[in-house]
Formats: C-alpha cells, sequence, structure tokens
C-alpha cells in the first residue's frame, strides 16, 4: 500500500518512460503542419495523438515590426510514451501528410525490447528476423566469369531454359527403359511407377495463406501467377500457406499454378478433400508443412478478428475464434512411419499424380529428414526455410533467435546428397532470406548454385508487389495485429479496400521478368543456359575464409 | 583452341598421320601435351590381340614396383614395346615410357570379358594411386588391342622424340589430341584422349558445366569415375556410363549431353523415354564450348558438339578412311583426294558416327532422331 500512495505523488514521472526509449521517435514540424489530423487517423498503432498545449508564441502586425509575447493554447501533434502504442516507424503519417510536416526516424538506442512485455507476455510480432546486417546470400558473389577460352552467352539473344522439375526424379538406373530397333522405349513390362514431376519455373512463391493475407492480396498474387503461366509462358507456381483455398479457385483449371499445403491444423481440408472429385486439374503440387524458418517448432495462429466470414468458409471453421495450429502434426510419432504415411496418404488422395513434399524449417537436424526423405521413393522434395524467413505471427524470440541460416544448411544437404548420388533424385527448395536487400535473382542464383533446385519467396513479394512497409529494424511489422496500413495482412475491409488486386498481379508479373532477366544475366557470363547451374558451385566465391570453407565454395577478396 | 586429329582407318596406319594433321592445324603457343589412343593394333601387336596392354611411363623405381604389382596380381608379360628415344630440346625425357601385354592371372583365364574388364580397370587404377604421389608411375590404359601415348610439350617434337615416324607401331582408329592448355594444371592425367573400358574421347574447349558433372558421375559408385584432371574427362566417362552402364544406344549420348527441349521433344518418336532421361540424367547435360571425338569398343568413330557455343569440327575422306579434326586444314593434309563437297560440319543437333572400318559415315539428327 505503501508504494500506491508514493506513485500517486509521483511527480517526477520516475516510472514512465522517455521518448529515447522508443524505437522511432516522430520528428513533427509546426511550421508545416496544417491540422489536418490525417496523420493521427491513420496511425495504426495511434502512437500520435493531436494535443493541445500551452505556448509562449511571439507575433507582430502592423508595418513596423512590434513583436509582442503572448502566452496561448496551441493544437500539436504528440508522440504517445506508451510502449504499447509506440510508433513502428511504418510512416504511413508520412504518406498521408499533405505538407511533408511528419516522420518517424529510427532510434538505435532505444530499449523496446526491454519494456514490450506487459503483462508478462513476450512481444510477438509479423515480419523477420530483425537483423539488418549482410546476409550470407548477399556475400556470394559470380566470380567464374567465362571469357576467352569459354566464350560468354548473350543473355539477350540467347535461349536460356529457366527452368526446374518438382518431383521425385527416377534414378538413370531404375528408368524402366527398353531398346527397340536401336530406340528406347517404355518397358511397360516392369509395370514401374514413374513419380509425378512437374516442369516449373525455379523460383516459387512460399506459402501465405487465405486468412493471413488480405482477400485483394492473396488473389492479387494468384492473378499474377496465372497470368505469367498462361501469357508469358513461366510456370511459376504459388503454395497457398495453409488453410485451404477458395472452392471456386479448386474446382477452376487454374488449380495446376498452385500448391496446396496442408499444416498441423489441417485447415481448410474438409472444404479441399469434397473438392477433390471436382477438380478439373490436379494441383502443381501438395506441401506438408512441418516448420517455417521464422519460427521453428512453433504452430500457427490466426487471431479470432482475422477470422472473418469469408476465412471461416473458407477454412470450414466458425467466424471469430482463435485458429492455432500446433507445433507439430498430431499424428507425427516417427518421421519413418508418420511422415511417410502423409506422403503416401497425399499421394494417394490424388493417384499418385501429384508430387507430395515436406517442408522444414532450417535446422541442425535437416539432413536426418533429408536421408529418411531420400530413402522414400514418393518424397517429392524437400523444402527448407531458413532462419530469415517471414511469417504473419510469431513471438520476437523465435523469429530472431531460432533457427538456421538458409545457406549452409542447403550446402550440407545437397552435399549429402551428392555422397549417395541423389543430387537430382530429390529436389531441394530453399527459402529464407531470398532478396532481403533487394537482391533477388542474385540471391536465388547463389542458392541454385550451392545445390538448390528451386527457390521460394515470400516476404520479398509482398514488398515488391504491395509495398509491404516491414524491415529488418522491426519497421511495422504488425501483420499479427490485423492492422496491416497497406492492407496486406488484415481481414478488415477498411484497411484492404487501400490494395488494388490487380496491380499486385501486374507487380507480379513485373518482379518475376525482372528476376528472369536478371537471372539470364547471372548465368550468360557463367555460360550456362541449357540447364540450371544447380550445384555449379566452382562459380561461386565469398569474401569470407572461414564461409568459403564451410560452403565448399572459393574464397575471393 | 585445344586440335584434335582422329583418323578410322580399314588399313593400319601410323600415328604420324593424325600429328602430322595436328601440326597443320597449329597456330600459336601450343605445348601442353600430346595425347594418341592407338585402337585395332597392327604391326608387332597384331597377332595380341586377345592380350589387355598396359600403357603408361615410369621411374626406375617405379617400373620395379610396377614388376612386382603385376606378378603379384598374377599377370605374366608378353610382351613389351617402348619407343626408341631421340632427344629433343625442350622434352625432358622420363625413364621408360612402355607398352606392355600381358596374359590374364590364371584364375581370369576362363571368366567372362566383363568380368575381365573389371579386373584390367581396378589394376590400371591401383597402379595410378601407387604412383601418382610421387610421379613414379603413369598407367594411361590396361586394355587389349589398346595403346596410350602422352607427353607434355609440342605435338609434333613429342612424336619425334618418341621415334613415331620410324616405328612400327600402327592402328586402325587413332585419336591424336594437341592440348593447349588453359585453366587447369599441366600434368600428364590431364592430356587427352580419356580412356576407360574401350571407350576413349577427347575433346576441345572448356566444360562449363563440369563441377555438376563431375559430382554426379563421381557418385555412381563405379571406382573408374575418378581422375578429372581435365574438365574434358568426364566426356569420356559419360559416354562409358551411358554405353555400359545403362546400355543406350550409341546416339542417345547426344541425347543426355545436349538434351532436347520439350517441344522438340514430342516430334520424336521416342518422345516418352526421352522426357525420362532428360530429368534423370539433367546432371550430365553440357554446356559447351566443346567438340567430342571419340570411339566405342565396337570400333564406331564419332563427332559431336554441344549445342550453342560449338566449338568446330569436320569430318571427311573417303570410303576406308576417314578423318575427324578440329580444323579443315588437317583434313587437307592427311586426305587430300576426297570429294570435299561430301564434308560435313556437324551443328547443333548432328551427331557423326562412323562404322568400324571406316565403311560408313552417318548423320545422326537429334531433331528427327535418326540418320
Amino acid at each position: 500500500m505503501e508504494s500506491t500512495s508514493r506513485a500517486s505523488i509521483n511527480f517526477d514521472s520516475n516510472h514512465s518512460i522517455t521518448i529515447k526509449e522508443m524505437p522511432y521517435i516522430i520528428h513533427w514540424r509546426d511550421d508545416r503542419c496544417k491540422r489536418c489530423g490525417r496523420c493521427t487517423a491513420v496511425c495504426p498503432s495511434k502512437a500520435i495523438v493531436p494535443s493541445v498545449r500551452v505556448q509562449r508564441v511571439v507575433s507582430s502586425e502592423g508595418a513596423i515590426p512590434t513583436p509582442k509575447a503572448i502566452r496561448k493554447v496551441v493544437h500539436v501533434i504528440e508522440q504517445v510514451n506508451d510502449m504499447e502504442r509506440y510508433c513502428t516507424g511504418c510512416a504511413v503519417c508520412s504518406l498521408v501528410c499533405p505538407n511533408e510536416a511528419i516522420f518517424p526516424e529510427f532510434n538505435p538506442q532505444n530499449k523496446f525490447l526491454h519494456y514490450k512485455n506487459k503483462g508478462g507476455d513476450g512481444y510477438k510480432r509479423g515480419g523477420r528476423r530483425n537483423d539488418p546486417s549482410i546476409s550470407t546470400l548477399d556475400r556470394i558473389k559470380f566470380t567464374r566469369i567465362s571469357m576467352l577460352t569459354d566464350p560468354a552467352l548473350d543473355a539477350g539473344r540467347h535461349e536460356f531454359r529457366v527452368r526446374t522439375y518438382l518431383g521425385r526424379i527416377m534414378s538413370p538406373e531404375s528408368l524402366p527403359l527398353t531398346v527397340d530397333n536401336d530406340s528406347l522405349i517404355i518397358d511397360k513390362s516392369r509395370d514401374q511407377f514413374i513419380p509425378p514431376v512437374r516442369e516449373i519455373y525455379p523460383l516459387m512463391i512460399g506459402s501465405m495463406s487465405v486468412g493471413a493475407l488480405s482477400p485483394p492480396m492473396w488473389e492479387g498474387l494468384a492473378m499474377g501467377i496465372t497470368y505469367l503461366n498462361e501469357v508469358e509462358n513461366m510456370p511459376v507456381v504459388m503454395c497457398s500457406g495453409e488453410g485451404g483455398m477458395p472452392p471456386r479457385l479448386l474446382k477452376s483449371r487454374f488449380l495446376k499454378y498452385f500448391i496446396i499445403q496442408i499444416a498441423s491444423g489441417y485447415f481448410g481440408w474438409d472444404e479441399i478433400v469434397h473438392c477433390i472429385p471436382k477438380m478439373v486439374e490436379d494441383p502443381a503440387g501438395i506441401e506438408i508443412k512441418y516448420g517455417q524458418g521464422a519460427k521453428p517448432g512453433d504452430g500457427g495462429l490466426l487471431m479470432a478478428q482475422k477470422v472473418l466470414k469469408l476465412i471461416a468458409g473458407i477454412r470450414g471453421v466458425p467466424m471469430y475464434v482463435d485458429l492455432a495450429s500446433p507445433p507439430t502434426h498430431q499424428t507425427k510419432y516417427s518421421i519413418e512411419e508418420a511422415v511417410a504415411k502423409m506422403i503416401q496418404s497425399m499421394s494417394m488422395a490424388w493417384g499418385f499424380r501429384v508430387p507430395v513434399y515436406p517442408k522444414i524449417s532450417g535446422t541442425k537436424t535437416a539432413r536426418a529428414v533429408l536421408n529418411n526423405l531420400a530413402r522414400n521413393p514418393y518424397a517429392a522434395a524437400l523444402s527448407i526455410d531458413g532462419e530469415d524467413g517471414g511469417t504473419g505471427a510469431a513471438y520476437n524470440v523465435s523469429m530472431d533467435k531460432m533457427g538456421h541460416p538458409i545457406a549452409s544448411n542447403l550446402r550440407d544437404c545437397y552435399l549429402d546428397l551428392v555422397k549417395q548420388g541423389k543430387q537430382n533424385e530429390l529436389p531441394l527448395i530453399a527459402a529464407g532470406g531470398v532478396g532481403k536487400k533487394g537482391n533477388l535473382a542474385a540471391n536465388a542464383a547463389a542458392l541454385i548454385m550451392l545445390g538448390a533446385s528451386a527457390v521460394s519467396i515470400g516476404k520479398y513479394i509482398m514488398q515488391a508487389t504491395a509495398d509491404c512497409l516491414g524491415d529488418e529494424y522491426n519497421r511495422c511489422n504488425l501483420c499479427n495485429t490485423g492492422k496491416c496500413p497497406r492492407g496486406i495482412t488484415t481481414q478488415d475491409p477498411r484497411l484492404y479496400r487501400r490494395l488494388d488486386s490487380a496491380k499486385i498481379a501486374e507487380r507480379v508479373v513485373e518482379v518475376f521478368k525482372s528476376a528472369d532477366v536478371e537471372l539470364k544475366k547471372i548465368f550468360a557470363p557463367m555460360g550456362r543456359s541449357t540447364e540450371l547451374p544447380i550445384g555449379m558451385s566452382d562459380g561461386l566465391s565469398i569474401d569470407d575464409k572461414a564461409m568459403a570453407e564451410r560452403l565448399e565454395i572459393n574464397y575471393a577478396c | 583452341m585445344c586440335r584434335l586429329s582422329a583418323i578410322t582407318s580399314s588399313e593400319y596406319i601410323s600415328p604420324m598421320e593424325p600429328v602430322i594433321a595436328l601440326e597443320t592445324m597449329k597456330e600459336g603457343h601450343d605445348g601442353s601435351g600430346l595425347g594418341l589412343t592407338l585402337k585395332d593394333l597392327g604391326g608387332e601387336f597384331e597377332k595380341l590381340k586377345q592380350y589387355p596392354i598396359l600403357s603408361g611411363i615410369c621411374s626406375t623405381k617405379g617400373m620395379e614396383t610396377l614388376d612386382s604389382f603385376m606378378k603379384k596380381s598374377g599377370f605374366k608379360l608378353k610382351h613389351q614395346w617402348s619407343p626408341k628415344i631421340k632427344p629433343v630440346k625442350g622434352i625432358q625425357a622420363r625413364d621408360f615410357y612402355f607398352a606392355r601385354a600381358y596374359d590374364y592371372p590364371a584364375s581370369y583365364k576362363h571368366k567372362s570379358f566383363e568380368e575381365k574388364e573389371d579386373i584390367l580397370m581396378n589394376t590400371r587404377l591401383s597402379l595410378r594411386k601407387i604412383g601418382e604421389k610421387d610421379q613414379s608411375i603413369f598407367a594411361f590404359s590396361f586394355f587389349p588391342d589398346i595403346i596410350t601415348i602422352k607427353e607434355v610439350g609440342d605435338p609434333l617434337e613429342i612424336a619425334e622424340f618418341f621415334g613415331l615416324q620410324k616405328d612400327t607401331l600402327k592402328a586402325k582408329i587413332i585419336l591424336a589430341q594437341g592440348r593447349q592448355n588453359t585453366n587447369y594444371a599441366i600434368y600428364l592425367y590431364a592430356c587427352h584422349p580419356f580412356f576407360i573400358q574401350g571407350y576413349s574421347t577427347m575433346t576441345n574447349g572448356e566444360n562449363t558445366a563440369f563441377v555438376p558433372i563431375k559430382e554426379f558421375l563421381s557418385s555412381r559408385g563405379f571406382a573408374g569415375y575418378m581422375g578429372y584432371n581435365s574438365d574434358s574427362e568426364v566426356f569420356t566417362h559419360i559416354l562409358h556410363y551411358i554405353r555400359k552402364k545403362l546400355k543406350y544406344p550409341l546416339h542417345y549420348y547426344k541425347d543426355v549431353i545436349t538434351p532436347l527441349k520439350d517441344s522438340e521433344i514430342q516430334n520424336r518418336k521416342d518422345a516418352e523415354a526421352l522426357r525420362l532421361i532428360k530429368q534423370s540424367l539433367r546432371p550430365l547435360c553440357i554446356d559447351g564450348p566443346n567438340m567430342v571425338i571419340g570411339f566405342t569398343p565396337e570400333g564406331y568413330c564419332f563427332m559431336v558438339q554441344d549445342s550453342k557455343k560449338l566449338r568446330p569440327g569436320i569430318v571427311g575422306g573417303v570410303k576406308g578412311k576417314y578423318g575427324l579434326m578440329s580444323e579443315e586444314c588437317g583434313l587437307d593434309k592427311i586426305i587430300p583426294n576426297r570429294d570435299r563437297s561430301k564434308d560435313i560440319f556437324p551443328m547443333k543437333y548432328d551427331m557423326i558416327i562412323i562404322s568400324p572400318d571406316a565403311k560408313e559415315v552417318k548423320v545422326w539428327n537429334q531433331l528427327q532422331g535418326q540418320a
């Protein structure tokens, strides 16, 4: 009781935090502000408020300067010093300000994490690992340039086959072939199972669910990849994420451009299973999510406020309830049996015509998973999501401190497959931090040359197509709150109506077409065009000896 | 650019012929080495066709090791050829250059040829392993009716150094390569032609996709797929792999190293099979620039190129004698009295296959899937 009475006479504000503790500090210019109130209205975290202040104002009227000082009440914009209403740095206030009167500035001295634990719960957010340093992928350079001994190709003129395979590829020794009249034919008498294999573009859009994403965002991505397939002849595929897909899309001919994800909550699968008899096309693949790079070992959570009518319908759940996916599949008791059975079941649902593969988060144990899958002839690939992958909602500690960088994780797995001679049989899909600094094609090419058959992107595509504001200085990262100021990760119509799905689709097409040009600009001087340079590690260098040794590539400085 | 010169003939010819062709093609510095692989031997080896011949180079100490190893392995020396060395400035003579015909160990006499091939290859690899560190033994080939000669230096000078112009050594198929070394060390095991169990190839150009191809071959679990001191050795091993291991007809070599586009595959009668091999053998796809000349154990010779950057190549001759060269002037020198209008300059879809005894030349077109 004593302490309470003390607090009540706390004239020195001793238990209040100062603005200097805040991660972003608002700079507001009195002289430019016309008090329209747009900034305070739009601020997603209510970090700024209109306020009044008694102020000494000096003014002069008339032909001869006669300055007079008066004290009067003025209207101002103030930053709130409450950590629950911290400025996220999203800068939407600057976006709407007609007079450039306001902007947030990152405060490197902030003590945000010291205070963002009110109520005894850790800080939760969206986005990805808050580490703005240069990633391993961005340190890799392409140094084996074809010169006089091996003419480089012309990226603009030569024909390039920037394609890869999704699906279990048979070893050459096991192909059911026989020679007939100097020609190879399939030996039907062997009645051998030939796994389904899709030819796809090596850059794919990773799993982001309808639910985590707003309807126009998801729709924009879907329209974009459909256009790429149907008009641009680029077989880009996209993964649904957990939570099903709109039934109309499931029954459409466009389903072949989508990988349907099944995760531990099995959300949406009642609808999907019921749609199977009505499907006119098979999906591109089935991804079984066992882990996510951004939050390894964590389940998913779609908060009640995001579960509106549309989402509830697709997922087959009541509206306005929290949808928690457990950290692990409840049926999973061993990789040898449970994972194999899951792959078998999914394969069986589509008559073994669809590639089925697991996705795991980057981990030191990835090779154990890999080796198990290598022995399972129905496993179509392994997708590994590194620590720099993004998410819609997770604890900050999971995002910042848990997980494995993708570069060495992928390389270890690839070299393990090389040892077994299975590097072409089980495609590796790499993800997590691709395009973190904007170098989409270069990061993707580096991963391919380290051994990836395909590369998956998520955060980059949201940044590039829908202007997602998030970055590695914890800017915005409000995805989990349903208050995404861009309308990307929200189910609130007042927010998502800011997004135009047609514009997103247009940007998806631009992003993939420009990445295609850049990939060719990388592959051409390295002299590779007929196939992807998967595992062509002699073309890579890095400026750090330890990293070079670890990745088994060249060191160059 | 490395110079390539191969001759296939119904008559025995001297190895000087392809070397002279190399000399005709010479431009600029070219001292990285000469390699010769002779198949279907005449001269003193004509009557020894059933005996495997070990070709190599040894130091005095290496020869002692080799003798004791071969004796211990049960091989009995039947015949030995050594060149009559004529000192040439710039070429440092090594102690022993040899081609030795051996009789199989008693336990192998009645075994199948397949089993014999394996012991021959494993013996060669063991000798290589024993002598590689101190360079006391170089073993290039160990196979019936095959001789391989290699040395570092200018090709014509090496031929003079070995006294090949006066030697009785003859063969019906000879591959010769004048190496212009670029990015790998000048080293005897890096000299073309490369040989494995009856298959031999030589190449010019640089193999851009060397690393993934090497890794794929090395991981096949076959001891012979090793070495790779040159990025061109993989071409020989791919040939061996698709012919001997996978048992594909020879022309699929082209489909493996330069796979067709999907739109092109659908016009082939064997489209179904082609799609599968394109997927399963994806790591063996080359991107050039390369031209490959080689032979098979049956005596077929072939020329094939990558599908884009295309190192030059020409095939021409008369019935009973054809040359496969990297440049036309080499062919002019060796077979001047041919009908030049019938010379073949293979392009991206072509694989030229010459039947044994140089009887017939076929241009197999990959797009059409037929000759």
